[in-house]
């Protein structure tokens, strides 16, 4: 059984097209479209690695990633942030918070998939 | 009747009667209740302003010139007029500063400078010498006359030598009068209570006396005034005084002679005397105003028919200043004659007493004490010489002054007076006064007017002067020769005493103002606003300008002296001046009126004003200027004297005139430090904004690209997709190019409205056709999502100016945001128009979920979104209602909102009918 990956993010398409890659390449895919969902689909999926967009209405990627890190059952989980904006500071605010990697929006899939593939362990 | 023995005798008697009333005013003074404390008697000394001149002159000057002798009294009539606004002004002044004479309030008025004192009493003596010398001269004439009855004419020769000379013993007799009359005793106030009721009464008994000489000549030689004039117009050089035609110099010489007479009632030094100096009571001034004017009128009414009957009855060979006396003595008339003589001697006494005391106070006062009391004060200091009581220095210094004063006024009438008429002689002397006039109006009005403006001012008018009438008097007398007069000073044209600069169309007296005054005027003023005024002299404007403005004397004033004082030694050194008596009289009032206690306090503390107060009863006595470095003696001890004073005053008043122009720096440093302040604040609020536009924008534009790129790269790698799934996927690419395109567009249209360079084309537009176009471009769109639009339109069309596709943008925007959140099919938008006399609004109102309140205000900024719990992120890029707003607003006009949740929405914008400072665009 391969490894299961949260996506959270609040653009439908974005997640359609992620959604459709990381299926291809055999993981498990759930989404999350605002952090509250993402943190209750956490909570119920345990999932390996959330890929988490940080820009979102009601609650931030910051905040879930604080939050996942805050619970020591979830240490386990590895953290991918999808940002929009792309600044060093920002980079470091979200490793700072615990994140185990970083991707710039419009990213290539390749970059993405290699980096969930790096970070999951393989079967 | 009339032999020398009983003419002496007269005078003796008459002298003698002065003295009486003199001495019984002064002891009623010292009982405190005085005789002269009433308007009529302040009037009647006024009145010294009429003397031998307007007794035997006025009637002379009527001879030749018909009306020519009126401006001299009809000036001071009109100044009469203003006595309440400036006479006024000027005895409060002088109560509060204990003026003793006019060098002493023009001294005061610009910083107690001795300097300026002293150039006012060499003024004044200089240029009232001819004056007195005019006296002199009256007397003398008139006594020669009668000696010489029945003759009516002076006998011609040589001057007599001294000892036989009639008028040098006038001066001698008139100097010991004055001396008894002035200088009896020393007064704090410097009033003469004695003199002035004398005055008062010599001002009765000249009047009576030329009215007496009137009426005998008007009714007795002739049938009234009516025959007189009768008579003189048929003689055809007569009738030539009737009309304006005799006067000389025509109207400039009329106004000249009305403006000198003007100023000398009041600054001629014997004038300021009575009505300043000797005033009792400002109230009298009311009274005095029209009493004086009345009193002028009396003694003016015989003077054209005297004239006319003098050069109707009399032998042309009489000199017309003496009518007033040959006419009687022509019929014989032996008791009138004596009468109008002892007229001629008390009007002239009066003036030559009251001048001479005033010009002995100047010279006592402002020339020889401030020197005498400084080496004084050094020989005191070394123990040289003890001291001692200085009120009698006082007297002595005053008693020599007027005899000084009296001995050059003879010598100026043996050197020139001979060879002048009365009234020409007395010009010079009203021209010399009339220079005071700048200093002390411009100086109780203006506060800017400086020690060296007047000190200029003064000192230019006084050289003028003395060039255009007192050198050109000398020459004509043979003590200079006359080629200066005729040829100009070296041969130099330009300089003719008489002509100055080619001036050879004025008779000399109005030359000699039009040069003197305005000049004087001029550098007065000039040199004023170039000048920095020393502290005690803005002290001293202050005090003067706003006499009236504060309550009690002294208040506000700056005690300058530095150490410390004890009040023993103040009170004798005042007693020193005013005597013990008095000196402890005025200090126990002092301390009564303030509430204090000298026995607890025995150091004079600057905050009492002890100090100024005892520096103003010493003033009261020997002027301001003296009583400055006397009081500086004080503090001896302390190693300061008066120079040090004064340049602590210079140093302190540049001090604070630099301390005030850096605290004016500071404050607009201050200013401008704020303003950048607040402009840096701005710009950085402003930078902060267009980072978090430009982030938003990046952020914004990142989104819709991610997804075309995650497709495109799927579509890429993916040749085997199935062909719905192929087809959805490029749908995705598709939209979301159109939101990219979109995006770019608004962020343009932003920018644009933001850099203000939006095409604007504003026309006058029917807002109702173009709301109506925008429901047709987004019918579409309402059909899709089954939501009914409504219209509510007035009748008539509503006009207004408007770039019309820029409002159309907004009404499409408003629409399809209200579009955006209607609940599908079940969506009410209804858009409404409503029009007044001054704007056209229009409402688009829906049933969507509606907006909380707190986000109204943030609602038209950029990138603003209401997140909304069921539908999640709206569609649009966050900038439609910034860029509404902005469209609006580039109009004149106003957007907003009205909402709460559940209860729908209405979006609201009004334009100005009138397009009112909005044709902004190019």
């Amino acid at each position: 059984m391969k490894a299961q990956v949260l996506l959270v993010d609040d653009e439908p398409n974005i997640l359609l097209s992620l959604e459709f890659l990381i299926k291809r390449a055999g993981y498990t895919v759930a989404t999350a479209c605002d952090g509250e969902q993402a943190l209750t689909q956490v909570t119920a999926l345990q999932p390996a690695l959330v890929v988490l967009d940080i820009n979102m209405p009601k609650m931030n990627g910051y905040e879930v990633c604080e939050r996942i890190r805050a619970n020591p059952a979830w240490q386990e989980i590895r953290i991918i942030l999808l940002t929009a904006k792309g600044r060093d500071v920002e980079r470091e605010k979200g490793l700072a918070l615990g994140a185990d990697d970083y991707v710039t929006k419009p990213f290539s899939n390749q970059e993405l998939m290699t980096k969930i593939q790096s970070l999951l362990p393989a079967d | 009747m009339l032999s020398t023995p009983v003419v002496v005798v007269t005078i003796a008697l008459y002298l003698g009667l002065l003295f009486a009333i003199a001495f019984v005013a002064d002891h009623r003074a010292k009982q405190g209740r005085s005789l002269i404390a009433n308007p009529y008697i302040y009037t009647l000394s006024i009145a010294v302003y009429c003397t031998a001149w307007t007794f035997f002159g006025s009637v002379g000057w009527a001879a030749k010139t018909g009306l020519g002798f009126l401006p001299i009294y009809l000036g001071p009539t009109l100044m009469a007029a203003l006595w309440w606004l400036v006479l006024r002004k000027i005895v409060h002044i002088s109560r509060r500063q204990r003026i003793t004479s006019i060098a002493d309030f023009i001294g005061s008025r610009y910083g107690k400078s001795a300097q300026l004192t002293g150039l006012v009493t060499v003024i004044a003596v200089v240029g009232i010498l001819p004056y007195i010398s005019l006296q002199l001269k009256a007397v003398s004439n008139s006594f020669i006359l009668l000696q010489g009855y029945p003759a009516l004419e002076v006998p011609v020769g040589s001057s007599p030598l001294l000892w036989h000379d009639t008028a040098f013993y006038i001066a001698l007799l008139l100097a010991a009068f004055t001396i008894l009359f002035g200088t009896r005793h020393i007064d704090v106030s410097e009033r003469h209570e004695g003199m002035v009721a004398a005055i008062a009464f010599e001002s009765i008994f000249k009047l009576v006396a030329f009215l007496a000489v009137g009426l005998y000549v008007t009714f007795h030689l002739f049938d009234g005034p009516g025959d007189i004039f009768r008579q003189a117009a048929h003689d055809p050089e007569l009738a030539k005084l009737l009309t304006l035609e005799a006067l000389p110099g025509g109207y400039a010489s009329w106004l000249s002679l009305m403006l000198i007479s003007m100023s000398a009632i009041l600054f001629l030094p014997r004038q300021f005397q009575v009505a300043v100096v000797e005033n009792v009571n400002e109230e009298h001034l009311r009274q005095a105003s029209w009493l004086f004017p009345l009193y002028l009128l009396l003694i003016n009414i015989f003077v054209l028919p005297l004239a006319l009957g003098g050069l109707l009855l009399l032998d042309g060979s009489v000199d017309p200043d003496t009518f007033v006396l040959t006419l009687p003595m022509a019929q014989q008339a032996e008791g009138l004659a004596l009468l109008a003589f002892i007229g001629g001697v008390s009007a002239a006494t009066g003036m030559v007493i009251v001048a001479t005391i005033a010009l002995a106070t100047m010279i006592s006062n402002e020339l020889i004490l401030p020197t005498l009391l400084r080496t004084r004060r050094q020989e005191e200091a070394k123990g040289l010489l003890p001291e001692g009581d200085l009120s009698r220095w006082v007297l002595r210094i005053r008693r020599g002054s007027i005899l000084v004063i009296l001995l050059l006024a003879y010598l100026y009438f043996r050197l020139i007076g001979e060879s002048y008429a009365l009234v020409s002689i007395g010009l010079v002397s009203f021209v010399a006064a009339a220079q005071f006039a700048p200093a002390i109006l411009i100086g109780i009005y203006w506060k800017g007017a400086t020690r060296q403006g007047a000190l200029v001012g003064l000192l230019a008018g006084f050289v003028i002067w003395g060039y255009t009438l007192l050198l050109p008097a000398l020459a004509k007398s043979g003590w200079l020769p006359i080629s200066i007069v005729e040829e100009g000073l070296f041969g130099i044209a330009v300089l003719k005493p008489y002509a100055l600069f080619g001036l050879a169309e004025l008779d000399p007296i109005t030359h000699a103002v039009f040069w003197s005054l305005p000049i004087n005027i001029f550098l007065l003023v000039t040199v004023s606003l170039y000048s920095n005024p020393s502290l005690i002299e803005k002290v001293q404007a202050r005090e003067f300008v706003d006499a009236f403005k504060d309550v009690e004397p002294g208040r506000g004033r700056i005690d300058v002296w530095r150490g410390t004082v004890t009040v023993a030694s103040l009170k004798a050194l005042v007693a020193r001046f005013t005597g013990e008596e008095a000196a402890e009289r005025a200090f126990n009032q002092f301390a009564l009126e303030r509430g204090f206690n000298f026995e607890d306090q025995t150091i004079a503390e600057p905050h009492t004003h002890l100090v100024s107060y005892g520096e103003r009863l010493i003033a009261g006595v020997i002027g301001a200027a003296s009583a400055r470095v006397m009081i500086s003696t004080l503090y001896k001890g302390q190693t300061l004297n008066i120079d040090d004073v004064m340049d602590i005053l210079d140093e302190t008043s540049q001090v604070v005139e630099y301390s005030h122009q850096l605290e004016e720096k500071t404050r607009q440093y201050e200013a401008a430090t704020a303003k950048l302040r607040a402009a840096n604040e701005r710009l950085q609020q402003l930078d902060r904004l267009k980072d978090d536009f430009v982030s938003t924008v990046s952020h914004e534009l990142r989104t819709p690209l991610t997804s075309i790129r995650a497709f495109s790269e799927i579509l890429l790698s993916e040749p085997d997709l199935e062909m719905d799934k192929r087809q959805e996927f490029l749908q995705i690419i598709v939209d979301e190019s159109q939101r990219l395109t979109r995006l770019i567009n608004d962020v343009l249209d932003l920018a644009k409205l933001d850099a203000d360079n939006f095409q604007w084309t504003l026309a006058d537009t029917d807002l109702k056709q173009l709301v109506h176009d925008a429901t047709k471009a987004v019918y579409q769109l309402y059909q899709e999502r089954g939501i009914r639009l409504r219209t509510e339109f007035p009748d008539a069309r509503v006009m207004a100016k408007m770039d019309r596709d820029r409002i159309l943008q907004v009404v499409i925007n408003l629409l399809s945001n209200a579009a955006k959140f209607c609940p599908e099919n079940r969506g009410r938008v209804k858009v409404s128009l409503r029009a007044d006399a001054h704007w056209v609004t229009v409402c688009v109102d829906d049933n969507g979920p509606g907006i909380p309140a707190s986000f109204h205000d943030r609602l038209f900024d950029k990138f603003q979104q209401v997140e909304d719990e069921q539908q999640g992120k709206p569609k649009g890029s966050g900038l439609g209602l910034a860029i509404c707003k902005g469209i609006i607003e580039h109009h004149g006009g106003r957007i907003w909102v009205d909402s709460a949740p559940g209860a729908g929405s209405r979006f609201y914008f009004s334009l100005p009918r009138r397009q009112s400072g909005a044709d902004t665009g190019p």
